[in-house]
C-alpha cells in the first residue's frame, strides 16, 4: 500500500467512520440541556448545573466501576446494598473511637472503607469465576447479602455518625470545593480519568475487552480470563468504596433503604452511555454522561410542572429501554 | 463425458449482469451465472471474489444493486431472510444455524413444525428425520442435542434440514471443510441422487479435487467479475486454479529443506496424555516442519492445546528448550517460547469486532509499553511491519476483523501468533476455508520460518498440504499417535494405511 493510499485512509475514517453509538449519548446530553433551558430559565445556570453533577456523583462513580464488569461481559447487581453495607461498616469504624485523633481516625475509616469495598468485589468476582456461577445470580445473592448485613447492623434502623469532630472535619468532603469546583465534581472527572486511562491505554484494559468480547479469544491468546474478570469486580468494589467516602459526609448516616435501585441506576448510565450489555465495548466517558442524562431528567421534571417527580422511576426504566433501541438501530446502520 | 449433463435441463436460476455493492465499495460486476436442472455447479474463486456474495444475491439474503435474476425464466424479486426457501431455494450456511438446545429433530422442522388437532406431532417428525437422516447414510441420532453433536455431524444436519425441504436449487458454502473423507463420500452419493431427480446444487469449494469429482460445471469468479463457465470435465485443477489467480501458479509448495539430525531439540514431549490422547511422544528440532495428520477426532488438536498449555495433561512432560513446564500453563509455554495458533480463527483466534491493531497485539501487549501501559504508536508500528510482512490487503485499515476476506483473517492470526516471537509454532489447519493464493503464500510463510530456524508443527486434515510442506509426518489414530514417517514414506497412501488403522508403528 503507498503512502498516498494510507493518508486518504486516515482521511476517510476521520470524516464517515465516527462511531454513532459513541456520538449518541453526547448529543442525548445536549438536546436535555436545551430542552431544560426552555422549560426553566434557572436550568441553564451554573449553580443549578453544578448541583446536578454534585447528586449524579454516587451513581457515576458507581457506574464507571460497573463499565469494566460489564465491557468484561459479566454484571454486578450488589452495587447498591454495597454502598450500604461499606458506609454502615465505615460509620460504625468511626463511632468505635479506636483512634482519638479525629485526623487519623478518618485517614484509618477511609482506608478502612476502601479496603471493605475491595474485598465486597473480591468476593463478587471469586464467586463468579471459581465458583462458575453466572454473575447475574451470584451478584443477586450477594445483594442479599450485604443488604442484610446493614439491616442486621442497623437493627432495621439507622446508622449515624457521632463524633461532631469527625462531622465538621469530614464535611467538606462532598460539600466543599477545589478551585471553585465541587469536589464530588472534581472526583468525578479524576476517577473517569483514570478508569479511562486504565481502559483504552493500559494491557489491562485491552484484556477486558478481549474477555468481554470473546471469552475463547482470549484464553487462547494467553490472557488469564478468570483473574482478568475478577479485577473488573475488585475495580467495581473500589468504585463503590469512592462513592461511599462521598455519601458518608452528605448525611452522615445510613439506613437498610440506602442505596436502594442505584444498582439499576448505575446500569442505566453504562447503557445509555454506550456500552454493549453483552460486553466487548467499553466507553468510560459515556457512562458519566449517562450519568448526568439520569440526573439531569430527574432535575428537568423537578423544575418543569408537567410530569409528577414521583414518575422518575419509570421515567428511568423507559430512557434503559430506549437507549437499548437507539444502540440497537445504529448498530444496524454502521 | 457423461451425456446427461451436457443437455441436462432447462435453466432454472439465471443471474443476468449482476452488479452489488457494499456501502460504496462494489464486489460483483455484471456477473452473469446460470444453474440448469438437475446439474452440480461449482462457484470457484479466491477469497473476496464475491462467492460469497453472489450466494447471498441468488438466495435472497442480499439484494443485487443492478440486475435481474431469473427463475424459471421469469424475473423475480427474491425475499429476503431465507424466505426464498418457499421458492426452493435453500442455503447451507459455512456457519451453522443450528440451535444448540434443541434436538435434531426440533432443528430439521424449526419453523414448520408438523401439527395435529393443533398438537404437534413429534412421531411424525421423528420418524420422517430418522428417515432423512438414513437417506444420508448418517447415524446421528434424530433425538440428541444439538450441542452434543461434532461439527461433522451438526454438517450433516444441516444438509438433511435442507434435502427435507424438497429443495429444487441448493447452495452449498464450504459443506466438506470439517466432513472426513467416509463423510464427504456419503454427502456426495447423496448429491448424485438429488442431481439425478432433478435437483440442481450449487457447490462452492475451495478443494479442486473435490470439484473435479462432484461437479458438472464450474464457473469462475475473480475480483467480483466472471472469467469462466465451462464443463468440468474438460479442465483440470491446474488450469481453475489458474484462472482463479489469474497467473501461473508457478509452484504451490516452497522446496521442502531438512534440517540436520543433529540439530537442538526444541520441543520434546514425553507420553502425554490427555482424557483422550494417550501416551504422545515425539520431538520437533530447530528449523523442523513436523506435520499432523490424522482423520478428524484422531486428537490432534486435543494434543496440542495440551502441549500448548490450554488443557491440562493426565501425565506426561512437555519440554521446551530444555525446560519443562508444567500442566495448563499457557503463560509457561508462552515464555518459553511456544505459541499455538487455532484453526478456528472465527471463534477462538480474533476479535470479530475489533480492528486490526487491537487483534494483532492482544496476545503480545506487554510489548508495548511498560507497567502496563500501552503505547498507540508502538502498536500502530507493529501493525505496519505486519501487514507488509504478511501481506495483509485489506482497503481501509480501520476495518474490523469480521469484515476481512477469510485469507486476511487467517493472515493476520498468524500474524498475531507470530508477535510474540515464538521459536516453536504449532500451527492448527494453516488454510482452512482459504484460496488457492493465499494458501501459497501462507506456505511460503511458513517454508521462510522453518529456514529462519523456527520449529513448525503443522496439524492439518488436507493431505497433499502435508505431503508438500513437511519433513516428517506424525499420524494418529484414536488419540494416539500410530506412526511417524519420513521421507519417501510420505505419500498419500501410506498416511492413510496408518490414519485407517490398517498399520502401526512405534512412535520415534
Amino acid at each position: 500500500m503507498s503512502v498516498n493510499e494510507e493518508t486518504r485512509d486516515i482521511r476517510r475514517r476521520s470524516w464517515r467512520d465516527i462511531d454513532l453509538r459513541a456520538v449518541a449519548p453526547f448529543a442525548a446530553l445536549a438536546l436535555l440541556l436545551v430542552v431544560g433551558a426552555l422549560v426553566n430559565p434557572n436550568f441553564i445556570g451554573v449553580t443549578n448545573l453544578a448541583n446536578v453533577a454534585t447528586r449524579s456523583a454516587f451513581i457515576a462513580i458507581i457506574a464507571v466501576g460497573a463499565t469494566f464488569v460489564i465491557s468484561s461481559g459479566d454484571l454486578d447487581l450488589s452495587v447498591g446494598s454495597m454502598v450500604a453495607f461499606v458506609a454502615s461498616v465505615m460509620i460504625l469504624f468511626m463511632n468505635s473511637g479506636v483512634i482519638a485523633d479525629p485526623a487519623l481516625m478518618l485517614t484509618a475509616a477511609v482506608v478502612f472503607a476502601v479496603f471493605v469495598g475491595g474485598a465486597c468485589g473480591l468476593a463478587n468476582g471469586l464467586i463468579t469465576t471459581v465458583g462458575r456461577i453466572e454473575p447475574f445470580i451470584a451478584t443477586l445473592g450477594t445483594m442479599g447479602i450485604y443488604r442484610g448485613l446493614t439491616t442486621w447492623l442497623s437493627q432495621g434502623g439507622a446508622i449515624t455518625l457521632r463524633e461532631p469532630e469527625l462531622q465538621a472535619l469530614y464535611r467538606p468532603v462532598y460539600f466543599g470545593s477545589i478551585l471553585g469546583i465541587p469536589v464530588p465534581i472534581a472526583v468525578i472527572f479524576l476517577v473517569t480519568g483514570i478508569a479511562a486511562f486504565i481502559l483504552y491505554r493500559t494491557r489491562y484494559g485491552r484484556h477486558v475487552v478481549a474477555v468481554g468480547s470473546n471469552s475463547d479469544v482470549a484464553r487462547y491468546s494467553g490472557i488469564a480470563v478468570n483473574r482478568v474478570r475478577t479485577i473488573a469486580f475488585v475495580i467495581q468494589g473500589l468504585c463503590v468504596a469512592i462513592a461511599v467516602l462521598l455519601y458518608v459526609p452528605r448525611l452522615g448516616s445510613t439506613s437498610a433503604t440506602t442505596g436502594i435501585l442505584w444498582e439499576l441506576q448505575a446500569i442505566t448510565a453504562v447503557v445509555v452511555g454506550g456500552t454493549a450489555l453483552k460486553g466487548g465495548a467499553g466507553r468510560v466517558w459515556g457512562t458519566i454522561c449517562g450519568a448526568f442524562i439520569l440526573e439531569l431528567v430527574g432535575n428537568i421534571m423537578l423544575l418543569s410542572n408537567f410530569i409528577s417527580e414521583y414518575l422518575i422511576g419509570a421515567i428511568q426504566g423507559s430512557i434503559i429501554i430506549i437507549a437499548m433501541l437507539v444502540q440497537r438501530s445504529l448498530v444496524r446502520k454502521s | 463425458m457423461d451425456s446427461k449433463t451436457v443437455d441436462a435441463g432447462a435453466v432454472v436460476l439465471c443471474a443476468k449482469r449482476i452488479s452489488k455493492s457494499f456501502s460504496g465499495v462494489q464486489v460483483l460486476f455484471s456477473v452473469n451465472f446460470e444453474l440448469r436442472a438437475g446439474e452440480i455447479h461449482a462457484l470457484m474463486g479466491e477469497n473476496g471474489a464475491g462467492k460469497s456474495t453472489l450466494v447471498k444475491v441468488l438466495s435472497g439474503f442480499e439484494q443485487p444493486t443492478s440486475g435481474e435474476i431469473l427463475l424459471d425464466g421469469k424475473p423475480v424479486t427474491l425475499p429476503p431472510n431465507g424466505a426464498a426457501e418457499a421458492l426452493g431455494i435453500v442455503i447451507i450456511h459455512q456457519e451453522f444455524n443450528l440451535a444448540d438446545h434443541l434436538t435434531v429433530t426440533e432443528s430439521l422442522f424449526l419453523g414448520r413444525e408438523v401439527t395435529r388437532f393443533g398438537m404437534l406431532d413429534r412421531r411424525h417428525m421423528r420418524s420422517e428425520t430418522r428417515r432423512v437422516l438414513d437417506q444420508l447414510g448418517s447415524h446421528v441420532d434424530e433425538n440428541a442435542m444439538i450441542s452434543s453433536l461434532s461439527i461433522a455431524d451438526k454438517q450433516m444436519v444441516e444438509i438433511a434440514k435442507a434435502i427435507s425441504r424438497d429443495a429444487r436449487v441448493v447452495f452449498m458454502d464450504e459443506p466438506t471443510a470439517v466432513l472426513s473423507r467416509e463423510e464427504t463420500n456419503f454427502l456426495f452419493r447423496q448429491v448424485r441422487k438429488l442431481r439425478d431427480k432433478g435437483t440442481s446444487f450449487v457447490f462452492v469449494s475451495h478443494k479442486l479435487d473435490e470439484v473435479m469429482e462432484l461437479t458438472d460445471r464450474v464457473t469462475v469468479l475473480r475480483d467480483g467479475q466472471w472469467i469462466k463457465t465451462s464443463p468440468t470435465s474438460i479442465l483440470d485443477g491446474e488450469s481453475i486454479a489458474q484462472l482463479m489467480v489469474g497467473r501461473e501458479l508457478s509452484s504451490l509448495y516452497p522446496a521442502k529443506n531438512e534440517p540436520d539430525v543433529d540439530e537442538q531439540v526444541m520441543l520434546d514431549v514425553r507420553s502425554l496424555s490427555t482424557s483422550y490422547v494417550q501416551d504422545a511422544s515425539f520431538e520437533v528440532r530447530k528449523g523442523e516442519i513436523l506435520g499432523f495428520s490424522g482423520l478428524i477426532g484422531s486428537g490432534r488438536t486435543e494434543l496440542m492445546e495440551a502441549v500448548a498449555g490450554l488443557r491440562s495433561r493426565h501425565a506426561g512432560e512437555v519440554v521446551i528448550k530444555g525446560e519443562t513446564v508444567l500442566s495448563g500453563d499457557v503463560h509457561a509455554t508462552n515464555r518459553c517460547g511456544l505459541a499455538y495458533m487455532t484453526k478456528d480463527r472465527k471463534s477462538k483466534g480474533l476479535l470479530l469486532n475489533s480492528g486490526m491493531t487491537a487483534n494483532l497485539t492482544l496476545q503480545s501487549l506487554d510489548r508495548h509499553g511498560k507497567l502496563g501501559y500501552l503505547n498507540p504508536s508502538s502498536e500502530a508500528a507493529a501493525l505496519v511491519r505486519a501487514r507488509r510482512r504478511f501481506d495483509i490487503r485489506v482497503r481501509d485499515g480501520s476495518i474490523v476483523a469480521r469484515r476481512m476476506s477469510g485469507g486476511n483473517q487467517q493472515k493476520l492470526l498468524l500474524a498475531k501468533v507470530m508477535e510474540t516471537e515464538p521459536d516453536i509454532i504449532i500451527i492448527d489447519e494453516p488454510t482452512r476455508g482459504i484460496d488457492v493464493g493465499t494458501k501459497q503464500q501462507i506456505y511460503h510463510f511458513i517454508s521462510a520460518l522453518a529456514r529462519d530456524g523456527k520449529s513448525i508443527i503443522v496439524v492439518s486434515s488436507e493431505m497433499p498440504e502435508i505431503i508438500g510442506l513437511c519433513t516428517r509426518v506424525a499420524v494418529m489414530r484414536e488419540g494416539r499417535i500410530v506412526g511417524v514417517l519420513e521421507g519417501d514414506e510420505i505419500s498419500e497412501q501410506e498416511i492413510m494405511r496408518y490414519a485407517a488403522g490398517l498399520k502401526k508403528k512405534q512412535a520415534a
